[in-house]
């Protein structure tokens, strides 16, 4: 069966799309052709819809609930209230961060828009209906909207529930609208630096609460087999096997009886994360009527009441000597949460990995302390497009380096290179507690530098600024510089787990007799493509072409455990676990082939697709040869088939970098910003399909502008929930997109299989500082130290208004 | 997002849906593209109980360019009114605004009659056909009458129409030929009502503004005719300054409201900044 042209071994790597090819994404195909199947394409004999009834106030006391005008309409079968709860103990849920979270409002309701009953109907239209006549008589209660009163001493009390438990899931709660605090780092030694400084800065910089707003928002089928007493969940989830566990924790069903069914979803973001009531609503219902019950959120209920995310009042002091070494760093961050904590961080950590804030540079001593409060808003906080808290710790240090370079008469760009952390101090302890495994700023910077021809903007920009004053244009340009270090893959099982499950992940591979073959893993795909590029790590570990490799993901019934896909953790946890894999079944391959070769092991040496006698390419047998022996011949000590799996718990997080320089062009008098060029330079170490690498930097980079210029979930003093719909939270378009531009340098991770990183989430890490440090570059020379996002174009007209720019 | 349940009827006829309006009464809505009203009823903020469909009333389909007169059918949507090169030549101002209405698909569906009838203060058309002095033709049982779109916005969603009546038709004279024109909208992305639009129509000889008309979209609870502005401009040389007058002149008429898109004082600012704008470029676009 030896293969029949001989082919040569360039053709032989090409044939195979592994690493390093930027083979065409095969998801597309159903994709592009509207044949993709998600939970709403999902439609079972028999199925049942419920739909929320939900508070049309932010805080409020539940007098009565009459259900009865709504149970008259034809076609509705049932009301479910916390009152119908309460026996099953499912009235509340246990939260991913040690909270609880009202499943239905158990008498009062804490932000606009919670769930208060449950229609379920024989289709939509009728559960629509009954949802508008079940009437609910409220009591409104005083609200708090603003992080910074939620601990007044006359701050009313939002958590009735848990008002006596003063010992919360991280320690003491100080207040009753206190969650939680926690701190790293050393804070005596922190302010120490502060005091002995040459030059302190100081900033309170917010990032306001915004929402991943996926394109398909979230939902869930659940289905309820009475005669085998197996309960069947389809949904949006992005973790599994984390919801069958938790699944099975709630309900009492024990977890061989449950099967979690991530069919293809429409873009996570962190949004599908949490355990939301809509899946606990329909189990119930499901569990109650035997019949199948779908729940499908809309996009005001997406907007309103699953996951946000950000919310961070961060307060930064920098200390430097006066020549810009920095020597010192403290954060504070007053953390809203919203009416329950249900951030979905790993157990340990509960404002995230924030304490990677000390970011890409050598400081010295830092501390940071988080105090995490309750408010009249939805819950969530979640790791949007980024590893936990990532994101706001990176738009930190970003806008403090360029607040100190301002102070200090610098460049901000030759002040992040002054302080960087040198390529030969890798592995790097930082003064919070990480190792930093690898990273090479400083070269990284200089092509981002030169590409952009940075200099040559900082000219044109000091003409542009003489123009203006000269009242030759009314447009000011700003040249916005980021250099981002984040912290993903999580994670490392001694210190990271979700609910007590450790965060390592999983893959499974069975080589069929033909050679070609099928792995399963723990994570699943929301849009990134794993069906494509693990297939091209699996290629290149074990010889058989990615085309010749089912991926598949999401059933729990049939993939090895995993904790899903979220926090950059695909790549490098599960694509570990895939190599890690791999190399089990070539360990296994070797064997085979020294039997069919009737050689020793150790004569033998891989190369590409095939175990050849080293010094004999001549005499080889390739993967497909061996895949068919593993399953005809009688190996003496060997078992038949070829199969392997591999539980993979990373030794440390891997640590992806990149510098990001965009230049804007700012229209004072109309706030309107342009963003002409932006060059993102990313380093995510190995680089497995360079073309999905670039579409994931466009679409981080979109949502980074999204977020810059414009999203924000805001509440009014009474607790109304503003800008929940598309007309007003920012997505852009085609149209207010820019061209973005990518680069790279290659750092591989030296604990990593095959040195890859992670790359998803780095543009909407870096994205965020580097269009934000742009605008206020634009007005730094008129003053302006630091304005809070959005920068929609009310709020830089202001900026140019405070200023004295307009007239 | 699930409307309540209405009835949909679907005449071929104007006669039949006149009928069909009266004999159904209160409860009954017209829906022409439906890309206002669909949207508020699946929010039910409105709650028809009839739907009367007009796209099959052939009748109300077309477009009319004469050297004197310009008349639209009311079910003429927004996608043929860019189309139509006859159109453009002679009123370019429409085409120019109706590619700042929403975006493709919903123009496609989006009809110039919904457009002005619906009385959204958001909406781009009315501010045009006040700027340009059109008459608005109602059709009812008592048989048709003409209003002016100047007189017939009342407030937000209030206008002099009847109900029971259809607006059949909207027309104006045919702008001078050789006229200047603009649209300037500033809006936060593509699908945006206007933080705040100027629309403008003025006429150029030997270096004087003879005529001018302006309009402004979404700085009020109606449309606004920026009739004093206007009056600034005629018979200046529309230099800086006259223009910045014309602007405050138009500006102090407005009356925003606060929303996502900035508060008062900021959306009447922006207000000045599209009148200067539109009216710069209307002079440099007149012959
Ligand atoms: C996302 C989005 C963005 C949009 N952005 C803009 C924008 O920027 N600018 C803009 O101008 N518009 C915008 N629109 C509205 C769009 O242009 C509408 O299509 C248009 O305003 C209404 O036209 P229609 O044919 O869809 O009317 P419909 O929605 O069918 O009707 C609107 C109202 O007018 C009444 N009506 C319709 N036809 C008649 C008639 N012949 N006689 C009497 N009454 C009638 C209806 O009963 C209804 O009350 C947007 C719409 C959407 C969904």
């Amino acid at each position: 069966m030896n293969d029949q042209t001989p082919i040569s071994r360039e053709e032989r790597i090409e044939k195979l799309q592994g690493l390093g090819c930027s083979r065409k994404r095969v998801e597309d195909a159903r994709f592009t052709q509207g044949k993709g199947n998600y939970i709403d394409d999902l439609k079972l004999p028999g199925m049942l819809f419920g739909d929320f009834v939900r508070s049309p106030y932010g805080h409020a006391r539940i007098k009565s609930i009459n259900p009865e005008a709504a149970l008259a309409v034809p076609g509705v079968l049932a009301v479910i209230t916390a009152e119908e709860l309460k026996p099953l103990a499912l009235h509340y849920m246990p939260t991913l961060a040690g909270d609880v979270q009202a499943v239905l409002a158990d008498e009062k309701v804490l932000f606009q828009n919670q769930e208060v009953a449950f229609v379920v109907a024989t289709d939509r239209y009728a559960a629509a209906d009954g949802v508008e006549l079940v009437e609910v008589d409220y009591e409104p209660l005083p609200v708090i909207n603003d992080a910074f009163k939620a601990m007044d001493e006359d701050a009313p009390l939002l958590r009735e529930d848990i008002k006596d438990k003063m010992e919360g899931a991280h320690g003491p709660r100080k207040h009753h609208n206190h969650i939680f605090f926690w701190e790293e780092g050393d804070k005596d030694g922190t302010e120490k630096a502060l005091d002995d400084a040459d030059v302190v800065v100081e900033e309170l910089i917010t990032y306001q609460r915004v929402h991943p707003c996926p394109l398909e928002t979230c939902g869930c089928v659940a289905s309820m087999d009475k005669i085998n007493g197996k309960l069947t969940l389809w949904g949006t989830f992005q973790a599994p096997h984390a919801v069958r566990t938790v699944a099975s924790l709630i309900t009492n069903i024990a977890e061989h009886n449950i099967r979690v069914i991530s069919p293809d979803i429409g873009g996570g973001f962190g949004n599908k994360v949490g355990v939301y009531p809509g899946y606990i609503c329909a189990t119930v219902a499901s569990i109650v009527t035997g019949k199948p019950v779908k729940w499908v959120e809309d996009r005001i209920e997406n907007l309103s009441s699953t996951a946000f995310a950000r919310d961070y009042h961060m307060t930064g002091k920098i200390a430097a000597t006066k020549d810009g070494k920095i020597t010192g760093l403290w954060a504070h961050v007053l953390a809203d949460h919203g009416a329950f904590d249900a951030c979905a961080d790993p157990t340990k950590f509960p404002a995230g990995f924030f304490h990677i804030v000390t970011g890409s540079y050598d400081i010295p001593v830092a501390y940071v302390g988080v105090d995490g409060v309750y408010t009249n808003k939805a819950p969530g906080g979640v790791a949007y497009r980024c590893s936990f808290r990532v994101t706001e710790a990176a738009y930190l240090i970003e806008r403090m380096i360029d607040i100190l370079a301002r102070k200090l008469d610098m460049d901000p760009a030759e002040l992040r290179i002054k302080n960087f952390i040198k390529k030969e101090q890798f592995p790097y302890q930082s003064a919070l507690g990480w190792e930093y495994d690898s990273g090479d700023y400083h070269t990284a910077m200089e092509k981002a530098m030169t590409t952009v021809d940075y200099k040559a903007l900082r000219v044109e920009q000091t003409e542009n600024r003489a123009a203006f004053d000269r009242g030759e244009t009314r447009s000011l340009m700003g040249v916005g510089v980021a250099f981002f270090t984040e912290i993903v893959g999580a994670g490392p099982v001694k210190n990271c787990d979700i609910l007590g499950l450790g965060m390592f992940d999983s893959c499974e591979i069975r080589i069929h007799p033909t050679g070609s073959a099928i792995a399963r893993l723990g994570t699943i795909s929301q849009g990134q493509g794993h069906a494509t590029t693990f297939a091209q790590i699996l290629a290149s570990e074990i010889g058989i072409p990615a085309e010749d490799i089912t991926l598949e993901e999401g059933d729990t019934d049939t993939a090895p455990y995993g904790l899903g896909t979220y926090g950059s953790r695909s790549t490098p946890v599960a694509g570990a676990a895939t190599a890690m894999a791999g190399r089990k079944i070539r360990a296994k391959a070797q064997m085979i082939a020294a039997y069919l070769l009737e050689v020793h092991e150790g004569d033998l040496e891989w190369d590409v697709d095939r175990f050849q006698i080293k010094g004999n390419p001549e005499a080889h047998k390739t993967m497909k040869e061996i895949a068919f022996a593993s399953y005809n011949q009688a190996i003496p000590g060997l078992e038949p088939g070829l199969e392997a799996v591999s539980y993979y718990d990373p030794p440390n997080m891997t640590y992806p970098f990149g510098a990001y320089i965009c230049v804007v062009d700012v229209d004072v008098d109309t706030g309107v910003i342009d963003v002409r060029r932006f060059y993102a330079l990313d380093d995510c170490g190995t680089r497995i399909n360079p073309m999905i690498i670039e579409g994931q930097v466009h679409g981080g980079l979109t949502e980074a502008l999204a977020i810059v210029m414009g999203q924000e979930i805001s509440y009014d003093e009474i607790g109304n929930i503003k800008g929940a719909t598309l007309m007003d939270f920012f997505l852009p378009t085609a149209v207010e997109t820019p061209n973005w531009e990518t680069g790279h340098t290659t750092t591989p991770s030296p604990h990593h299989p095959i040195g890859a990183k992670g790359v998803g989430e780095s543009p909407n890490v870096g994205g965020v500082p580097a269009l934000s440090n742009a605008v206020h570059d634009a007005f730094a020379h008129k003053g302006l130290t630091h304005t809070q996002m959005p920068h929609d174009h009310w709020r830089v007209w202001k900026v140019a208004q405070k200023l004295g720019l307009t007239d | 997002m699930i409307p309540g349940s209405f009835e949909y009827h679907r005449p071929s006829s104007l006669d039949d849906a006149i009928g069909l309006l009266s004999s159904l009464g209160e409860d009954a809505l017209l829906v022409a593209g439906g890309h206002s009203l669909i949207p508020m009823m699946k929010l039910r903020m409105a709650m028809p109980e009839h739907l009367v469909d007009l796209q099959d009333v052939q009748s109300l389909k077309s477009i009319t360019v004469d050297t004197n007169q310009i008349s639209l059918g009311a079910m003429v949507t927004q996608a043929e009114l860019i189309a139509s090169d006859e159109l453009h030549a002679a009123c370019p101002i429409l085409r120019e605004t109706s590619l700042q209405i929403a975006d493709p698909q919903i123009r496609n569906l989006g009809t110039i009659g919904g457009n002005v009838a619906n009385g959204d203060p958001g909406n781009d058309m009315p501010a045009i056909m006040q700027m340009l002095g059109a008459t608005y033709v109602l059709a009812g049982p008592q048989g048709t009458r003409e209003i002016a779109a100047r007189d017939f916005y009342e407030a937000a969603f209030f206008t002099a129409r009847e109900d029971g009546e259809i607006l059949t038709t909207i027309k104006f004279d045919t702008p001078t030929a050789g006229h200047g024109w603009a649209y300037e909208k500033q809006k936060r992305k593509i699908g945006d009502y206007a933080t705040a639009a100027a629309a403008v129509v003025l006429t150029v000889s030997g270096g004087v503004c003879e005529t001018a008309s302006i309009g402004l979209t979404n700085v009020a609870d109606t449309p606004l005719w920026a009739e004093e502005a206007a009056g600034v401009l005629v018979g200046s040389a529309l230099d800086e300054a006259t223009i910045k007058t014309a602007a405050n002149a138009a500006v102090a008429i407005t009356d925003p409201a606060l929303d996502g898109r900035g508060p008062v004082e900021f959306r009447k600012h922006i207000a000045g900044i599209m009148v200067q704008r539109a009216v710069a470029k209307a002079a440099q676009r007149a012959q």
